[in-house]
């Protein structure tokens, strides 16, 4: 379907607009009339539940976030700003600020560098790979609330799994409290992250690895080069776009996490693991803050479309070459 | 695996969709068809979703009718959060149903403030009156009677006695001080006094509210709330109070992060043993023996204990049930139905058959369990009666004085502090 309209409009210098109807009255204007109804017809129901579902209540939660609302009704004590000089000054949230930068920094230090070591490792020929792979990928699987459920259990003071297990083996002194002490919750949390997350990207880096020709490292190991100087000065270069997507995606799933705190610690003890999107969970959905609620959620988001847009813009650039998301397809 | 920013709107769409949604919903409202001639329809709003409530009151349902021809009553039961939700914006749109579930204080009051709720005062003489007293508070404003109960309840302390014979504690203490006693013996006999689920924050704000109504007397949290000030000095007693208890460490290991009906919480945590006591509602030995393995004959209930020299005794009650609450111009067939659902007959089948408290006082005799009956006696003699925070303040304060005590427990907030952190949200939600 696409393939028909995409050269049409890639083939006139104005490409986009439709071109003026008095210049060519023939049989050619009116067929690309008829396609672009056609295209339009077909767009339709899309758009709508597009517009309906998403822009809509993204925009409305825009409009609410200046308001004092309680979530029923129209919102109609309009405050103006209030909501967010409240939001910085509040130290939950400004807490919610340094926990996703401190979950932003741990999943590019470690998680990223294991999954690319396991990925690496996994990439040789070896007995049981297919199996392995299988194994560590598993975990992406599992919903993020069973997932939470799960590890709650294991991690339960004394009585959980963990505790039981180093305590045989005699070593309770790195037991504890995980998700119930305030010092260790965010790295317990990170933890499950990890276990969660590092199979994907893993997943990522293999595809990635597949497509690194074996002439150049072959030619590499001619030349002399030892394993790491392979590695470093070959296969890393030409990985490198896989890693800016997963750099890319590690950080947004940061921005964003709920289900995994939610089910596993609420955002407790005392706020010590709350995310942006719990606290806004709190203020809209237990306290009816509806207002305040949708200006966390107006801030999130701008967080993300900052960092998106950013991103794309500086680090992505030469990736996305050519590809549809820059704007009149220049590319500059 | 999808666009990760895609769940990201999704969810930012769901935020504030949810307050469209509820818009929505005022749409329907409760109409019942008064037939002049013929059959009347009552509607009929409840919570019970769940057996063996569910069957019991269907039947109930049908029985009225059998008994009343003219009558039908159309029952709609939505499930908890669900209904509370519905009801918000039903009262937004003006319209309740005939009949409705209500648990009363500033909830319903905010309805009979609008003008919604039939004034049931004159309409349910002299039956109404004689039920049990402390059942009716929640319901009454201005001694004004806008519903009727089916339920009561109260907050207390449930305790191992064998335990408590280990620690060679006589008996259950009835002061505050008597109580950290007990609590200094248990930790002395290596039990774990205490059982508390951190995590979920109410459990631990039963602590505080009864603590202020010890200190300040029963009446002190209704008119804080009204006044919109949390920072006379009782209050501030009261958390000074609980800041003595948590320096024992009197709760089991990892509390902070212990939920409460979970395997691993705090009802388990009582009920298998491991700590001696709990502060919950009569619904406490139900979930002690669903959760964990159940005290049997080794469970006592005793009230909480009077604070030496506060104005409040150890006879006012933290608590609170359910009842039934009428729209404004609701027919006279509604009542009716209330008198039968409030009538002996009723009262101790649904003591018999879903566990709930009587609150006719003649269904008493229907009550089994010997801890449910010190419950009853309690109640009973009922000097003083504070509704559950979370029903009898708005929704913003209710969870602000939960995540304040949870921060004085966990020792990041001083009593002072936590004073004048409600008083704060109190204070913006007006």
């Amino acid at each position: 379907m696409t393939s028909t309209f995409l050269p049409d409009k890639r083939t006139g210098p104005g490409a986009g607009a439709p071109p003026p109807a008095a210049d060519r009255p023939t049989g050619r204007t009116r067929r690309r009339a008829l396609h672009w109804l056609t295209a339009a017809g077909f767009q339709l129901p899309a758009l709508v539940l597009f517009l309906g579902l998403v822009l809509l209540p993204m925009l409305f939660a825009l409009y609410a976030a200046f308001f004092r609302w309680g979530g029923f009704g129209m919102p109609s004590d309009y405050i103006g700003g209030e909501n967010f000089t409240r939001l910085f000054q509040d130290d939950v949230f400004l807490g919610d600020l340094w926990r996703c930068l401190v979950l932003v920094v741990l999943s590019l230090a470690f998680q990223l560098p294991f999954a690319l070591a396991m990925a690496v490792l996994l990439n040789q020929r070896m007995r049981g790979r297919a199996v392995y792979r299988m194994l560590f990928f598993a975990p992406y699987v599992l919903s993020e609330a069973i997932t939470g459920i799960l590890f709650g259990m294991i991690f339960a003071p004394d009585d959980g799994f963990a505790d039981q297990v180093l305590g045989r083996i005699g070593l309770d002194g790195l037991g504890g409290e995980w998700f119930a002490d305030p010092s260790t919750v965010m790295a317990t949390v990170f933890l499950v992250m990890t276990w969660k997350y590092f199979g994907f990207h893993m997943m990522l880096y293999l595809a990635g690895l597949q497509a690194v020709p074996r002439e150049l490292t072959e030619a590499a190991l001619i030349d002399g080069a030892s394993a790491w100087q392979r590695f470093r000065n070959v296969t890393l270069p030409l990985l490198a776009p896989t890693l800016r997507i997963s750099v890319f995606l590690a950080v947004i799933g940061s921005i964003q996490l709920f289900d995994l705190v939610w089910v596993t610690t609420a955002g407790g003890p005392d706020h010590h693991s709350e995310t942006m999107a719990v606290t806004m969970f709190q203020y809209g959905f237990k306290r009816y803050q509806v207002g305040y609620a949708s200006a966390i959620s107006v801030v999130m988001f701008g967080i993300s479309l900052v960092f998106a847009l950013a991103y794309q813009r500086f680090v992505l650039r030469r990736d996305l070459e050519g590809a549809t998301t820059t704007m009149r397809g220049d590319g500059k | 695996m999808g666009d990760p920013a895609l769940s990201r709107r999704g969810f930012l769409a769901a935020s504030a969709a949810t307050g469209l949604g509820m818009t929505a919903l005022t749409a329907c409202g409760g109409d019942s068809d008064g037939g002049a001639s013929g059959t009347t329809t009552i509607e009929w709003w409840n919570i019970s979703t769940t057996e063996p409530s569910k069957t019991v009151w269907a039947a109930l349902a049908r029985k009225f009718e059998a008994q009343n021809p003219k009558v039908k009553v159309k029952i709609v039961q939505l499930e908890n959060d669900a209904y509370k939700s519905k009801m918000t914006a039903l009262t937004a749109s003006g319209k309740l149903p005939d009949i409705f579930h209500t648990w009363g204080g500033g909830v319903l009051k905010q309805q009979v403030d609008a003008g919604l709720v039939e004034n049931l005062t004159d309409r349910t003489k002299p039956w109404g009156d004689a039920l049990l007293p402390v059942a009716r508070e929640p319901y009454l404003f201005d001694d004004q009677a806008y519903g009727i109960p089916f339920d009561i309840g109260m907050i207390g302390f449930w305790y191992n006695k064998a335990l408590f014979q280990k620690a060679g504690i006589a008996g259950p203490p009835t002061t505050w001080d008597g109580f950290l006693d007990a609590v200094r013996k248990l930790k002395a006999a290596k039990v774990t006094p205490l059982a508390l689920a951190g995590k979920e924050k109410w459990p631990g704000m039963y602590y505080w509210a009864y603590l202020a109504m010890r200190t300040a007397g029963a009446e002190a949290l209704q008119k804080a709330y009204d006044d919109r000030d949390f920072t006379g000095t009782p209050f501030v007693e009261a958390g000074e109070h609980l800041k003595e208890l948590v320096a024992l460490q009197p709760f089991q290991k990892g509390f902070l992060g212990a939920a409460y009906s979970s395997p691993t919480g705090q009802a388990a945590a009582v009920g298998n043993g491991k700590a001696a006591m709990e502060l919950m509602g009569q619904w406490a030995p139900t979930v002690q023996a669903d959760a964990g393995k159940g005290l049997g004959k080794d469970l006592g209930f005793f009230p909480f204990p009077a604070v030496e020299g506060g104005k409040g005794a150890i006879a006012e009650v933290f608590g609170g049930g359910g009842g039934h609450a009428l729209r404004r111009g609701a027919p006279q067939e509604a009542v009716d139905f209330l008198k039968f659902f409030a009538s002996e007959a009723t009262d101790l089948e649904l003591v018999k058959k879903t566990g709930v408290l009587p609150v006719v006082p003649a269904a008493e005799s229907a009550i089994a369990d010997p801890n449910i009956k010190a419950v009853q006696a309690q109640l009973k003699a009922a000097t003083g009666f504070q509704l559950y925070l979370d029903q009898a303040y708005a929704p913003a304060v209710g969870q602000e004085v939960n995540d304040s005590v949870a921060a004085l427990i966990a020792g990041s907030k001083s009593p002072g502090q936590v004073a004048q952190s409600i008083t704060k949200t109190a204070k913006e939600e007006q």
